[in-house]
């Protein structure tokens, strides 16, 4: 328990802390403003499958997403699988105009680098999947990635 | 007359806020993108007739709408495709059944049979993309496997941590990701 006596002349006076805790709140408001995801509504709940073989996506300005899953309000929007570009539900009609628009936001020069991260759920079935491959084909956005988790290797 | 407030202790307020500040620093984890890298191929061209290739050179591996495999003409289980990939793909006792060999030479790593073999994945509609993502991720692990052994062999280091880019794509040329995804058919419905 800290004690506040009267202090003897010819001591040194103890080094106030008290602005410490500001300091330190102001660090972590830093770190909880920051690391809010650039990141769209999620519209679908999305439980990715697990895999050991991933790759990291590298550079992250270069990557468009695609969530395909059931939507979260099911009450109002049903359980069969929807397709969300940006934050908005759209059909696979769209996908060619969202990877137009994602094209011109990006320079020239990055444009054959972009590639389209599939977030899909693992319960989605490869129907919608598949359209959307074909369709990214017609495009010619060859480069894709799907997403998954890394699976914790089990000892078995 | 007033008695003086004593002062509060903030002495622990600091604690406080530092425990806070390493609770956020641990848990934002700065949602890793990862996943597996696939390359589609452009779509078929009507007035090009595509190949001829023999039997022997195709792994087919089909996923019914019930998740289940089937394998090269038999039916087969996700634990055995790693094993069953991998030796199609090396054929080590250079069988008859298993795809042909073509002797190329590439530099960094000399003289290597090169597999002509090609892994064919075709999906049901109905197939769970859980399934389809387990399948990828077991013929990627098989390739990865192998690409490790031979980048082991020839600089002693894995694949993954090999850093001169020349090494890498004579690796990658040695044992290609010849992965072929069939055109999508229709049979049990959605």
């Amino acid at each position: 328990m800290a004690r506040f006596k009267k202090e003897k002349s010819g001591e040194l006076p103890a080094i106030s802390t008290s602005s410490m805790p500001d300091i330190i709140f102001m660090l972590l408001f830093f770190f909880m403003v920051t690391t809010t995801m650039r990141e769209v509504t999620l519209k679908v709940r999305i439980k990715a499958p697990e895999a050991s073989e991933v790759q990291k996506l590298e550079k992250k300005a270069l990557v468009s997403f695609i969530y395909i899953g059931p939507p979260t309000q099911s009450k109002l929007y049903g359980t069969e699988s929807r397709i969300q570009l940006n934050d908005t539900f759209r059909s696979v009609a769209d996908i060619a105009e969202f990877i137009f628009t994602e094209r011109e936001a990006r320079n020239e020069a990055d444009r054959p680098l972009l590639t389209t991260s599939l977030k899909v759920d693992k319960e989605v079935k490869m129907g919608v999947v598949t359209d959307v491959k074909q369709e990214l084909r017609k495009v010619g956005a060859f480069k894709i990635n799907y997403s998954t988790k890394k699976k914790v290797v089990k000892e078995d | 007359m007033a008695r003086k407030v004593p002062e509060i202790n903030a002495g622990s307020m600091a604690d406080i806020a530092f425990l806070l500040l390493i609770f956020f620093l641990v848990t934002t984890t700065m949602d890793t993108d990862s996943g597996i890298v696939r390359r589609l191929p452009p779509p078929p061209d009507p007035s090009v007739v595509p190949p001829p290739i023999k039997e022997r050179n195709v792994f087919n591996v089909l996923v019914n709408k019930s998740d289940r495999l089937f394998v090269d003409g038999r039916v087969g289980d996700i634990k055995t495709l790693r094993a069953d990939t991998k030796e199609f793909l090396s054929n080590p006792n250079n069988s008859e059944e298993l795809p042909e060999k073509k002797t190329e030479n590439i530099k960094y790593i000399g003289t290597f049979q090169v597999s002509k073999g090609i892994i064919s994945l075709k999906n049901d509609r109905g197939t769970s993309y859980d399934m389809y993502i387990q399948v990828q991720n077991e013929l990627t692990a098989a390739i990865n496997e192998l690409r490790d052994e031979l980048s082991k062999q020839k600089f002693g280091v894995k694949f993954s941590e090999l850093t001169n880019d020349d090494h890498i794509q004579a690796v990658q040329k040695a044992i290609p990701m010849s992965i072929s995804e069939a055109e999508p058919e229709n049979i049990g419905g959605k």
